[in-house]
């Protein structure tokens, strides 16, 4: 077996018995980045020598027995969080040129387990996206059909780990920015619960929704990558300060008594039938493990996509109100006067999706619209928190389809706004209520495209979501295979 | 028409971003088409729901007022466009 193709815990156990080195494992990655990166696009930069610097730390960490979970493990991060010394795009031009001074407090902590940085991961510009094609960087093309997208907006995540560019990857995820490329991918991605993992240092899209997690090749390696970055963080006022358990642990593959919802609104016309297939059959292994699966109501699931899109481009306009040419990011050299700068500078900076959002979220905001769109839209989100509340006083977990359909071609969507914010309609909702969900792979459509299954969880419970995750990757296949690629 | 060229044209204004004549098209009827999508959320009954700005319920996050480190001026102004000494400079403000 090839080092790439190892999991997190199968390089764990090499590096810990000195089978492999740091360096050896990082060259390796590295290598395949050089050779694969041209095809798929996934990283905006390759950290060539800072990563053979910090794994040759790793090393010596090692010799003396200094181990931590992530030690000399080759890690890449989406280019939404700072890292101090390397360039921090957020794959937009009006970032470009942006070198962060500090850490995002994420990186922090993989860095203080001295993980390798092995890259900055491409993705739409500032989150915004569902195909990963808004990046001023290019598009990312999905490993397991290059002609097809690998969803977004952590495309170049998801698409890194399943081509074996990097043996784990951090993302983030608003709208389904983990999930749905997840899905896409055939690899293992966790939207957390809101406040379950700093955003410190994270370039901010829908605050209120924003939230870091691990993409993975399965369920165990989650979980440890999960480990290295939950937890409260004074930096961050709205992470919470609520005890984070031990996941491997958790991972006991036990789910008698364990009560699974199936959502009758996510189960309607306009979805894939491969897909329905896919999620049909994952239940019935569910059932198979003892799990009892029964009905549940969303009764506002149908409201959600228009919820998000107002209230996430409402905070966007907010958000990005902070490029402005004038302490960092591109700056406009024609402009007559102050304002005139600001204009030209974010003309010139921001591609046509962000714009879209700015003036959607900026008139959704504006004198006489506020109550009609901003605050209305807050009150539906919370008749959509209340339906999952409701749901979860009868079930531990639900179970969903992640996308309603396949990985769609590049092009297919691009000048359909609303088509495309329609892909996101079965994981907008986790994001409105603020809870947690997962994404696993759990079949392939004819064309051989991945699927995905979603489970979301109750607040802040991702163990009864890796636990349930696990037990179904133990009885099933799907994540072991790997693109011809 | 739930929204028309020259309201796009003031949103542009509020949110300083300029745009081309044909982003102001596109976007008009861009804007148009989702601001009809979104309409139905107006089909919902909200009267007496409390809106939802944070989706976990937290009090106020305190923390003690210390002095603690930060950017140098260096550090700050590292990413700079345009600096004078330890200040970043912008266009003529006051004629």
């Amino acid at each position: 077996m090839t080092i790439y193709d190892l999991t997190l815990a199968e390089l764990r156990a090499r590096l810990d018995n000195r089978e492999l080195s740091a360096v050896e494992v990082t060259n390796a990655y590295l290598s395949r980045i050089a050779a694969t990166n041209p095809a798929v696009n996934a990283f905006i930069t390759v950290c060539s020598d800072t990563a053979i610097a910090e794994a040759q730390a790793a090393d010596q960490a090692l010799a003396i027995g200094e181990v931590t979970p992530l030690t000399g493990l080759p890690i890449a991060v989406k280019d939404i969080f700072n890292t101090a010394g390397l360039r921090t795009t957020c794959a937009s031009r009006i970032l470009g040129n942006y070198i962060s001074p500090y850490d995002a407090t994420v990186i922090s902590r993989i860095k203080e387990q001295k993980a390798v940085i092995i890259g900055k991961l491409n993705m739409d510009e500032f989150a915004m996206g569902s195909s990963n094609e808004n990046s001023a960087f290019g598009a990312v093309h999905n490993p397991w059909n290059l002609k097809h997208v690998p969803g977004g907006s952590s495309g170049g995540s998801a698409a890194c780990v399943a081509a074996r560019q990097a043996v784990a990857a951090l993302g983030t995820d608003t709208g389904g920015s983990i999930r749905q490329p997840a899905s896409h991918c055939s690899v293992v991605g966790m939207k957390p619960t809101y406040g379950r993992v700093s955003r410190y240092g994270v370039v901010a899209y829908a605050s209120s929704l924003d939230q870091v997690g691990p993409i993975t090749r399965n369920v165990r390696d989650c979980a440890l990558l999960l480990q290295a970055i939950a937890g409260h963080d004074p930096a961050d006022s709205t992470s919470v300060n609520t005890p984070v358990p031990d996941y491997q642990a958790g991972l006991t593959g036990d789910l008698k008594g364990l009560r699974i919802g199936l959502p009758q609104e996510y189960f309607i016309e306009g979805l894939d039938n491969d897909v329905r297939k896919a999620v049909e059959q994952a239940t019935a292994t569910y059932r198979d493990l003892g799990a009892e699966v029964v009905e549940v109501s969303l009764p506002h699931t149908a409201y959600a996509v228009a919820c998000y899109y107002l209230i996430a481009t409402a905070e966007a306009s907010s958000n990005l109100a902070r490029y402005d040419g004038v302490r960092y990011g591109l700056r406009a050299d024609n402009a007559e006067n102050l304002i005139d700068m600001y204009m030209q500078s974010r003309a010139a900076g921001f591609g046509a999706e962000v714009k879209r959002r700015i003036m959607l979220g900026t008139y959704a905001l504006s004198s006489g619209y506020y109550d009609a769109y901003y605050l209305k839209a807050q009150k539906v989100r919370t008749l959509i928190r209340q339906d999952f509340l409701d749901a979860f006083e009868k079930v531990d977990t639900l179970l969903t389809p992640v996308a309603p359909t396949p990985a769609f071609a590049l092009g297919e969507k691009l000048n359909d706004p609303l088509q495309m914010y329609l892909s996101d309609i079965y994981t907008i909702p986790a994001n409105l209520a603020g809870t947690c969900a997962i994404s696993l792979p759990c079949g392939f459509s004819a064309n051989n495209l991945p699927i995905g299954l979603q489970l979301i969880g109750k607040p802040f419970d991702e163990m009864t979501l890796l636990r349930t995750a696990h037990a179904f990757e133990q009885a099933t296949e799907w994540h072991k295979r790997k693109p011809d690629f | 028409m739930k929204i028309t060229r020259a309201e796009v044209e003031h949103v542009s204004r509020l949110a300083r971003l300029a745009l081309s004549e044909a982003e102001l098209d596109s976007l008009t009827d861009e804007m148009d088409a989702i601001l009809d999508y979104v309409e139905q959320l107006k089909t919902l009954d909200t009267e007496g729901i409390v809106p939802t700005a944070h989706a976990v319920p937290m009090e106020n996050a305190f923390r003690p007022d210390e002095i603690r480190p930060g950017f140098t001026p260096e550090q700050a102004l590292s990413n700079a466009p345009d600096r004078a000494d330890s200040a970043f400079r912008v266009p003529r403000i006051i004629e």
